[in-house]
């Protein structure tokens, strides 16, 4: 088990080297400088475009640069936003929580709706239940998520009225942040109606970020119980006489939510794309729209920064998940 | 340390909150901002966004433009003088102006030369402990008003009198010294910083002597504000104000009529109708202190022939430009000053939309077949709320005189530094906002000789235009200036560098419940002096 | 061993042939498959008519895309109060049929649809197979490169490659396809790995073939089910992403009737003119759809795993 823990671990070393490399070439690649873009119409001198580069420390070879920077990472340095003068890891801490939470929501949702969902589509095989349900969830998986938020936005927000439009809170209710996760803190704080106006904020968004991963794990939980419930111990197991359920609860699950961890570790990537998208839309501040405005806004420590941290945590994950795998699954460790 | 700080600070606001939410007496304003400040020490900064969080609520200048208009009256000094040769600007402060009390900081003495004196030298002086306080500082509007240079240096003559000497003489000093980089902060609470280290909170737990004084700020979400109960010129009718980040226009607006905030700055053209019609909503309007254009490469053959530039420019349905790009949100532009502007010339006719005309005039200058390209930038700006589209209208309107138009784009800082080039291939679109109320701020910095190759987008150097625009800025008397800038217009309108396209409209709505809210033709949002209703 | 005798040639052919009749049976068996799944063949039939209209778009649509009508800026669709016969969806806020744009748009979603799967499934494949048939190096460094792109979440990284390369549509399509690749390398390379032991591969090696003929003609064929399911899923994937980027503004640029495109460029008007907001999306939401309906009755008949007994 140890050695296929340090041999996972072992194989994270240069992928993480590459990433620190792509991450440190892309904003030197990127067309356009922070200075121009502050000065706008304005203008600037060159000197002045100069100097300004020389204290972003650009004036310096590009290795010294990378040098530099690869030190700063483990010094927990990652530089200062161009925008705002803040430590770019600073302002990723104060944001994450936020892109953390609507994450987890959706993930929660679509886990506790796509598991139930894709069982019943697997056991009700052929029925009018399980095309309905494979139906809707292809239609969830074809969705342009950016164009579904816009018409939930119109229906609950604009027509119905029963929902807010963005934002994380009611402004009326105001607390210390604790945990930056805006359901516990509201919870901590103990104003009377604040948990609920939190939730309020956060159904839209959570609904059109769990779409996709909801479709996928509906669609996986359902061929990957399929696949269990036709191998001969499942069949034995009915022979002896079991009721269809304890076949389903007992047996068949356990081996079928190995496959179907492993998607939803897969879907952390897909979730931070799809914050992108979902934060844009909502008004959310969270991590996804960060680095959109600052992509355009060409804050390079930040999208160096950005970029780094959030491979780091799908890395980070991906490495859970084969963990995860492992014990679950023992064959694969002697491998 | 600063964790706890901040905790108490958020504290004290959440304690404020309750009582909002409680239903108290207090009066509490929203405003749904459209982006978030960059930082809370003005003078670091050059977006207006960042302006209206900082400098307007927060801070005081010398003098300041008088609510509504460019009109420079008297702020943290009750009056000055100017020398005979115009070169030394003598303040006198404002006695028992108090800064603000807060959770971090509690003043032991009132306003002075002291906070003045501080205020300008860490931006002029590179020695100064200031000058670079946080990893990253520069001085970007100071330095862009060319203040380096114009001043030698800042005098405290006693603790109520400052004087600031120039190098040359300027006449719209006055007007820059009322700009946002010009507030005043407190030298006291910057010792304080500075000796617990941690100078860098300068920028983040603002302290100043303005209506309202700094609660807190959620990144990208919510800010918050209280009024400053001594303040010098009366506490305000508000008793909280918050800034609601909320960038998108669409949502600015459902949550205005959610009743999620009270007042929003920058609606889409589209909705404009939609709030007019809606009772509980009131609309303000006023002409913008800008101009958009389209500035020709005039150094370059065909367009170095005015013949032909003025054809083209009777070839631009502006009409149609109106109604597709700026929805009514805007009005055409004649002259290259905004209409709201000291000495715009309204006697000026503008070239009328006629594309037999222009084809007649570019035969008649021997232009035939004409390719060029039109540049869009890629980012709204005030003066322009859609570049593309406006391109595409002029694409189609040059179609039909037989100029076919191709669209270039680049990313937005690309495009400022390449449109720069003199050699620069095709006309761009691009447009500029008034710093400070004075016509020198538009017309000697976007069309003089010496900003060919940089903000003169056409790189145009008329010697009679020049002229008159370098003598207007030397002659201090306001009526002459204004005959000279009146006369630099119809230069403009003949020789024809640009077309001007139009002047935007700046619409804020607001809740039929808020009252004594004052537009600012120079763009900022100030909440001094607002009230709400019950 | 290193003349191959004229005995074990002659084998390696017949079994060539034997694989090329085989072939021939796979085919119609896997048709018998697809068939039997409705969903499959609507899309399919969906998808024939989106081709369709995309190639006889000039001749379909009602008006040119780009021309606009300057006394009917946002009209709204025909059967609402204002609307106009001759604008059968209504027109955008330039006065132009929306209509026509959206047929006109199948073009590009198609285009980027091809374009991508192609730059990927070339490349993935080309990579795949060097790195499953050398192995050692090769094949960990082009795995750790592999690594690498995938630790992004793909439309960040595609956001900040066309950040790079300009936006624009071409340079869009070449960002998601360098996104998407990895996961066609990864495939290429498994069953590589997979089918190299073979009985067949070793006795075509043993034959005298080439490298290059081992890995394109022996090799390739065998893998190519799974690339097939692969290649459907990237297609719906790139015309997702590509409006995604559009919708960001980094994708196909005004006045291209792009779907994404015209989303974005449609945001404004969310409470004023639904028409322009929902019917690109629906347009997206359809392609999509039927594409991965396809993909799913591909996958279905030929993986043996999930057939019908």
């Amino acid at each position: 088990m140890l050695r296929f823990l340090l041999g996972r671990f072992g194989l994270l070393i240069p992928t993480f080297l590459g990433v620190t490399l792509v991450a440190f070439s892309f904003i030197r690649l990127l067309p356009g400088d922070p200075a121009e873009l502050l000065a706008g119409e304005r203008g600037i001198s060159p000197e002045r475009k100069a100097e300004v580069m020389a204290q972003l420390g650009f004036d310096k070879p590009y290795w010294q640069q990378y040098i530099d920077y690869v030190l700063g990472i483990f010094q927990g340095d990652l530089g200062i936003s161009f925008a705002s003068k803040k430590p770019v890891l600073d302002e990723f801490l104060t944001l994450f929580p936020a892109t953390a939470e609507l994450a987890l929501c959706a993930i929660i949702l679509a886990v506790c709706i796509g598991i139930p969902a894709g069982i019943f589509a697997a056991v009700k095989r052929g029925s009018f239940w399980d095309q309905t349900i494979m139906g809707t969830a292809l239609v969830g998986y074809s969705m342009p998520i950016f164009w579904w938020g816009l018409l939930l936005i119109i229906l609950f927000s604009g027509i119905l009225q029963w929902t807010p439009v963005s934002g994380r809170i009611s402004l009326l209710y105001f607390f210390p942040q604790v945990t930056g996760f805006m359901l516990i803190d509201s919870l901590l704080s103990g104003q009377k109606g604040a948990f609920l106006s939190a939730v309020q904020h956060l159904i839209l968004p959570s609904i059109v970020l769990a779409t996709i991963p909801l479709a996928v794990i509906a669609r996986q939980t359902r061929s990957a119980m399929l696949e269990v419930l036709g191998e001969d111990y499942v069949r034995t197991a009915k022979a002896k006489g079991l009721g269809p359920s304890r076949v389903v609860g007992m047996h068949a699950l356990r081996n079928a939510l190995i496959p179907v961890i492993t998607t939803i570790g897969l879907q952390v990537g897909v979730l931070l794309a799809g914050a992108i998208l979902t934060e844009t839309i909502f008004s959310w501040p969270g991590i996804g729209k960060w680095l959109v405005d600052s992509i355009s806004r060409r804050d390079y420590f930040v999208v160096q920064g950005g970029l780094l941290l959030i491979a780091g945590i799908i890395m980070m994950v991906n490495l859970i998940v084969d963990l995860l795998y492992g014990l679950v699954n023992p064959r694969i460790r002697h491998h | 340390m600063n964790f706890q700080k901040t905790l108490k600070a958020t504290l004290l606001g959440a304690s404020l909150a309750v009582i909002a939410a409680t239903g108290a007496s207090a009066k509490t304003l929203v405003y749904c901002s459209e982006g978030s400040p960059e930082g809370f020490d003005t003078a670091l900064y050059t977006a207006g966004t960042t302006f209206d969080a900082s400098s307007k609520p927060l801070y005081n200048r010398l003098v300041e433009f008088k609510l509504g208009t460019t009109e420079v009256v008297p702020g943290l000094a009750e009056s000055w003088e100017v020398s005979e040769d115009g070169l030394e600007f003598t303040f006198n402060l404002r006695k028992g102006v108090k800064f603000h009390a807060t959770s971090f900081f509690t003043p032991t003495r009132d306003f002075n030369a002291d906070d003045v004196v501080f205020s300008f030298e860490r931006q002029l002086n590179s020695e100064h402990p200031w000058h670079e306080y946080t990893p990253g500082t520069s001085w970007e509007y100071f330095n862009a008003m060319s203040m380096p240079d114009l001043i030698k240096e800042i005098v405290k003559v006693d603790d109520y009198t400052v004087k600031f000497v120039l190098n040359r003489p300027e006449a719209p000093m006055i007007a820059n010294l009322a700009m946002d980089f010009a507030s005043v902060l407190s030298a006291e609470y910057a010792a304080q910083l500075d000796s617990a280290g941690t100078k860098e909170q300068l920028n983040q737990q603002p302290v100043g002597t303005g209506p309202f004084s700094f609660v807190g700020y959620q990144k990208d979400a919510v800010i918050r504000y209280a009024a400053h109960a001594d303040y010098w010129d009366g506490k305000e009718a508000l008793d909280n104000l918050i800034f609601a980040i909320t960038p998108d226009a669409a949502v600015r607006l459902q949550k205005l009529k959610a009743g999620e905030c009270h007042v929003m700055p920058y609606p889409s053209p589209a909705d404009l109708d939609d709030i007019r019609a809606d009772s509980n909503l009131t609309l303000m309007e006023q002409q913008g202190l800008n101009v958009g254009y389209l500035a020709y490469n005039t150094q370059v053959a065909p367009f170095d022939k005015k013949e032909v530039r003025k054809a083209l420019n009777h070839a631009i349905n502006k009409q149609a430009i109106l109604d597709a790009v700026f929805q009514g949100s805007g009005s055409a532009a004649k002259n290259p000053l905004p209409p709201t502007m000291w000495s715009y010339n309204d006697a000026i006719q503008d070239d009328e939309y006629n594309p037999e005309l222009a084809k007649e005039m570019l035969a008649a200058a021997g232009v035939e077949n004409l390719s060029m390209k039109v540049w869009a930038m890629p980012v709204q700006r005030p003066y322009n709320p859609n570049a593309r589209r406006m391109a595409e209208v002029i694409q189609a309107d040059f179609a039909e005189v037989g100029v076919d138009v191709e669209i270039v784009s680049y990313e937005w800082g690309e495009y400022l530094s390449r449109s720069k080039d003199v050699e620069r291939d095709g006309a761009v679109l691009l447009g500029w906002t008034g710093d400070n109320g004075d016509p020198d701020n538009f017309l000697a910095v976007l069309l003089g000789c010496d900003s060919v190759g940089g903000s003169n987008r056409a790189q145009w150097c008329n010697e009679e235009f020049n002229s008159l625009v370098q003598k207007a800025k030397t002659v201090s008397d306001k009526a002459e200036r204004t005959k000279l800038y009146e006369e630099a217009q119809v230069v403009f309108k003949e020789e024809a560098p640009w077309a001007t396209i139009a002047h935007s409209v700046v619409f804020m709505p607001m809740s039929s419940k808020v009252t004594g809210y004052v537009m600012d033709p120079l763009g900022g949002h100030s909440f001094k002096g607002v009230d709400i209703a019950e | 061993m290193t003349n191959s005798s004229p005995a074990t040639k002659a084998d390696a052919t017949k079994l060539e042939q034997e694989s090329r009749n085989a072939t021939k049976a796979q085919l119609a068996e896997f048709w018998y498959y697809f068939s039997q799944n409705k969903g499959a063949v609507i899309g399919l039939v969906v998808f024939a008519l989106l081709v369709f209209m995309a190639v006889f778009a000039p001749l379909i649509a009602p008006h040119d895309p780009d021309f606009q009508y300057r006394d009917s800026f946002l009209v709204p669709p025909v059967w609402q109060d204002g609307g106009k016969v001759a604008f059968l969806l209504g027109t955008d806020a330039v006065g132009r049929d929306i209509l026509s744009r959206l047929i006109f748009g199948a073009q590009f979603s198609l285009f980027i649809g091809v374009v991508v799967v192609t730059i990927a499934l070339t490349g993935g494949i080309v990579i795949g197979l060097v790195a499953g048939y050398m192995r050692g190096t090769v094949d960990t460094f082009i795995m750790r490169v592999m690594d690498v792109i995938l630790a992004f979440p793909s439309l960040l990284l595609a956001l900040v490659l066309v950040a790079i390369l300009g936006p624009g549509l071409m340079n869009a399509m070449i960002a998601i396809a360098i996104v998407l690749q990895p996961h066609f390398v990864r495939l290429t390379r498994a069953a590589v790995l997979a089918e190299r032991s073979r009985d067949y591969v070793i006795a075509a090696k043993v034959a005298g073939a080439g490298h290059l003929r081992l890995m394109f003609k022996t090799i390739l064929p065998n893998c190519l089910a799974p690339l097939i399911v692969q290649a459907t899923l990237s297609f719906s994937n790139a015309i997702l992403d590509a409006a995604a980027l559009g919708f960001l503004g980094m994708g196909a640029q005004p006045p291209t009737p792009e779907w994404g495109t015209m989303l974005a460029e449609a945001r404004e008007f969310i409470l004023r003119a639904w028409w322009v907001v929902t019917f690109p999306g629906l347009a997206i939401l359809i392609t999509v759809l039927a594409i991965n309906l396809v993909g799913d009755g591909l996958r279905d008949a030929l993986d043996p795993k999930l057939k019908r007994s």
